[in-house]
């Protein structure tokens, strides 16, 4: 459409969070090198120019200083959007977060709110080896007390902000690096999608469909959608109509969306860039056949990051991660046609 | 405590060996990555730390230490590898994601692992120095010699890690030694603006330990002071931090615009480069004739060529060994 504007997570975050700075004084924003540099993903640009340094901080490197600092300015009536650079940097500040911002709402039975918005960015395939690629969307969404977003495209970046910036909880927004729309790490081209200018929300906790289907579904988050898509695309050359569920929250998950869309094809494969054991690939696969076991035509598959630390080697990463081959071979096989050799 | 003649041409050498390992790497890491510059592109794809300019701080405290030694480094650990003897044509070959690397390709630029003369990484801030505390430790309780140095930038004080470990060493007077390389920014954000205190080795009150600044990133004061405080944890006389005043030549990271920087300030640190600093130093004091140096340089570009070559000759892994090398 000739009137679309088009923008990038990085800039629909930024937009989002900009929008709620003018109308809401208690909003903040601080992490490290998210003011002049306007983040080193890009999601913070111009806010400083805005809204000056009082609300807008660099900070030290000083994660479980400024997580925990945020849990109690949360508490205190303001709403802090920390950013933490790397999600693969959690190891050094996840008190602050699971024990302090996940539990105080609980503790205090409901006498302290703890209203913040964490952003941290999550991904690989670019080879920056195994302490800045991994995605840890298990980890997060195993904790209770914190709701957990990650959006594929900028229309959901910008509304799942702006609904997490008006959510009483704390809410972890994972963005991922390869749809993020920064140049330098290249950039998946369908997260680049018409955003309204005006403010909005997505529900936290509704999926989307992102395409229909009838005889496969694929349940992803992120970039796992976009390896759903393509791979969606190429079974539908082979005869094979694949529905694709972009989760876009893991906490609450909406299980209902998944249930029923399985209850349609009959058939599931969850794609996951995080590791395969212990996290939300065996979540969604248990979500289905805890109710809906009669309603599978195969046994579930998944794809999902092998249990390794992800290397640096360009040809050990790729082969580890999932892409859209993996997915049609999987598809087909749950539909009974055999991989062409 | 000046250098011998021998201690000389090996800080020089080896300040020269890592200037020209990395702009060999500098040039290789553009490879594939214009007119578009995409990360992941080329045959070095990631996040590549340059270490130009700060090449002092690795040969002057590593000129005291030996294989057995423990050195721990961060994500800019290229300088200190060489000074530390990391194999160049392994750790080459590492950064280029080769079979025939470090490990494997494991690891890649930011987590250089030797063994041999024991020197491993982190690519978290601050994360070096817990496990050099350990080696520390460890020395001290197997009554084993060594010290433990652990490399950590000036951002890298204001991590919990850094505290926690500094009082460890201290109160068990282990034999380590902290050294701060303060090239005055973290990223985008400046000392000033992140840091309460002018200079961290100021901090060492705090532990009840020695602290030394050492302004100027002068290799032969760095040699001085280093030497004394690993001097002292030899002795079993417990910890030291240092901080030492150094400069970033190249960005953060290769791709980094460099917007925050003040007006002019690149020009004066390339003013202040130290390897020609030091070359004129060796020349003015009589120390060295100009064949001496320029031999010096011949050997130190010979070995990064050999190690390049090495790299690039050889085999990427089979993409099935990701999986190999999790567990013991
Ligand atoms: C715990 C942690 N937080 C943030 C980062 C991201 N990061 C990488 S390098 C860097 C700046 C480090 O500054 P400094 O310690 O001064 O080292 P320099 O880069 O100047 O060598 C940051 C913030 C990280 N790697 N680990
Ligand atoms: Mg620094």
């Amino acid at each position: 459409m000739e009137n679309e504007r088009k923008l990038t997570i990085a800039r629909a975050m930024a937009e989002a969070t900009a929008q709620e700075m003018r109308i809401d004084p208690s909003v903040f924003v601080m992490g490290e090198d998210i003011a002049e540099l306007g983040g080193v993903f890009g999601n913070t640009r111009g806010l400083l120019e805005e809204f000056g340094k009082e609300r807008v901080r660099d900070t030290p490197i000083s994660e479980t200083g400024f997580i925990g600092a945020a849990v109690g300015a949360a508490q205190d009536g303001m709403k802090p959007v920390v950013e933490l650079m790397f999600v693969d940097f959690f190891g050094v500040c996840f008190d602050a977060i699971y024990n302090l911002m996940a539990k105080n709402t609980y503790f205090s039975g409901g006498k302290f709110n703890v209203p913040m918005v964490l952003m941290t960015s999550t991904g690989g395939g670019y080879s920056d080896a195994g302490q800045h690629s991994q995605c840890l969307y298990g980890s997060f969404a195993h904790l209770p007390g914190m709701k957990v977003v990650s959006p594929s495209n900028a229309y959901d970046a910008k509304g799942l902000m702006t609904a997490a910036l008006r959510d009483p909880n704390p809410v972890i927004y994972m963005y991922h690096k390869g749809l993020q729309g920064m140049g330098w790490l290249g950039t998946e081209a369908g997260a680049i999608v018409h955003v309204p200018e005006e403010s909005y929300e997505v529900e936290i906790g509704k999926a989307a469909i992102a395409r229909e289907g009838r005889d496969v579904t694929i349940v992803s988050i992120a970039q796992g959608v976009h390896h759903g898509l393509k791979a969606a695309d190429k079974l539908a050359e082979q005869g094979i109509s694949a529905e694709v569920v972009d989760l876009r929250s893991l906490v609450p998950l909406d299980r209902d969306t998944i249930r029923a869309s399985v209850a349609k094809t009959g058939r599931l494969i969850v794609v996951d860039e995080d590791y395969h054991s212990y996290g939300v690939s065996g979540e969604i696969i248990a979500t289905v056949t805890e109710s809906n076991m009669a309603d599978l035509k195969a046994a579930p598959k998944r794809i999902a990051y092998p249990d390794v630390p992800i290397p640096f080697a360009r040809v050990m990463e790729q082969h580890c991660l999932p892409n859209a081959d993996k997915i049609v071979a999987a598809a087909r096989d749950l539909c009974g046609a055999p991989v062409p050799a | 405590m000046q250098p011998a003649k021998d201690t000389l041409a090996w800080m020089y050498e080896k300040m020269v060996t890592s200037r020209r390992f990395e702009n060999a790497i500098e040039k290789i890491y553009m490879e594939g990555k214009s007119p578009v510059f995409n990360m992941a592109d080329g045959p070095i794809p990631g996040e590549m730390h340059l270490s130009d300019g700060q090449e002092p701080v690795a040969v002057g405290v590593c000129a005291h230490l030996n294989p057995e030694d423990v050195v721990t480094a961060t994500h800019r650990p290229h300088h200190q590898a060489i000074a530390k003897g990391v194999d160049l044509k392994k750790m080459a070959a590492e950064i280029f994601g080769k079979a025939t690397g470090l490990s494997g390709g494991r690891g890649g630029h930011m987590h250089i692992f030797d063994a041999d003369v024991n020197f491993a990484c982190s690519g978290i801030i601050a994360q070096g120095m817990g496990p050099a505390a350990g080696a520390a430790l460890s020395r001290q309780i197997q009554g084993k010699p060594g010290v433990a140095v652990s490399f950590i930038g000036e951002g890298a004080a204001n991590q919990g890690a850094f505290h926690e470990a500094m009082n460890l060493a201290a109160v068990w007077k282990l034999p380590m030694i902290v050294v701060v390389e303060d090239n005055a920014w973290g990223i985008s954000v400046s000392k000033e603006a992140s840091t309460a205190i002018q200079r961290n080795s100021d901090r060492a009150a705090a532990y009840g330990i020695p602290g030394h600044y050492i302004p100027g990133n002068d290799p032969l004061k760095i040699y001085e002071v280093a030497g004394e405080a690993i001097e002292r944890a030899r002795r079993g006389e417990g910890p030291t931090l240092i901080e030492i005043e150094t400069y970033r030549l190249a960005g953060h990271f290769m791709g980094d615009a460099e917007g925050y920087r003040p007006e002019g300030e690149k020009d004066g640190l390339f003013a202040k480069d130290p390897i020609p600093a030091m070359r004129a130093k060796l020349l003015a004091d009589g120390d060295f004739t100009e064949a001496e140096l320029d031999d010096l340089e011949n050997k130190a570009q010979a070995a990064v060529d050999e190690a390049i070559s090495f790299a690039r000759e050889s085999a990427d892994p089979k993409p099935e060994d990701a999986l190999t090398a999790v567990f013991a």
